[in-house]
């Protein structure tokens, strides 16, 4: 049962898009209840998921920058 | 000797994002602005030699983004002029408002909204363009365009195990990034 911190805060990343197991989301509730330095990283963690929501980005695809690329080189 | 340099080579990987996304929120358009940005950057490279290395690379290429998002504006008006609708404040019943108060809600805080969502977005941009090249396209595929875990392994030919560590490598990095304004 009984995980590291930096397995902690990974497990913490997958959470946030869903993707932990039940057993995985155990432990680390598990860990959060005793370590205040993973509860912060959870909580900070959180609040990245949220900002990243409320900015509403946009990428270009990877396809679409190489075919800029390529475009420039033409000029 | 001048304060900045251009890269050409790099600024598809460095800023196309930022100036998309920048673009996005003035066009709301994802085809027009990514033309715009592709627009920019030939026009950068055009202009290459006027470039005295005061401002930014960065800075540079979105002082000719907002020229053109200015002249893709100039064009549509000057196509609608043609159909133009006029409001004739003086016979209209609300006489002593100001024409500004029946356009928008001056109790609406929409627009500042808007306004901090886009700077919040380009910070985000900002911090994202400092990570390194691999770690900042695993994290827009998975964050950004919500890929599978799947897709994005098969993609880049890596597997789960590694597509975690750098997401979580390029969130922690994020996090220390926008920390003071942002946490």
């Amino acid at each position: 049962m009984k995980i590291s911190l930096e397995k902690a805060k990974k497990i913490c990343t997958k959470s946030q898009y869903g993707e932990a197991s039940w057993w995985e989301l155990l432990q680390l509730n598990m860990y959060l209840l005793f370590f205040k330095e993973c509860a912060e990283f959870s909580s900070k963690n959180k609040k990245l998921s949220s900002l990243c929501e409320q900015a509403n980005l946009h990428v270009i695809s990877e396809e679409e920058k190489e075919a800029m690329k390529e475009k420039l080189k033409d000029c | 000797m001048p304060a900045h340099e251009l890269q050409p080579d790099n600024w598809v990987d460095l800023y196309a994002d930022y100036l998309f996304n920048y673009a996005i929120a003035r066009v709301s358009d994802s085809e027009l602005a990514k033309d715009l940005v592709q627009e920019t950057f030939i026009a950068g490279l055009k202009s290459a030699k006027n470039y005295k290395g005061d401002a930014a690379e960065r800075t540079w290429l979105i002082a000719i983004l907002k020229r053109k998002v200015i002249d893709h504006y100039r064009k549509i008006n000057s196509k609608k002029g043609k159909a133009e609708v006029r409001i004739n404040y003086a016979t209209d019943e609300g006489e002593g408002d100001w024409l500004e108060e029946r356009v928008a809600d001056p109790f609406s805080k929409g627009g500042d909204d808007s306004i901090e969502n886009e700077e919040l977005g380009l910070a985000i941009q900002d911090c994202i363009a400092k990570l390194p090249k691999k770690q900042a396209m695993v994290f827009n595929m998975k964050t950004i365009q919500g890929m599978s875990t799947e897709d994005i392994c098969n993609e880049l030919g890596i597997n789960p195990s590694n597509l975690w560590v750098m997401v979580h490598r390029a969130r922690t990095a994020l996090m220390g990034c926008m920390n003071q304004t942002w946490f």
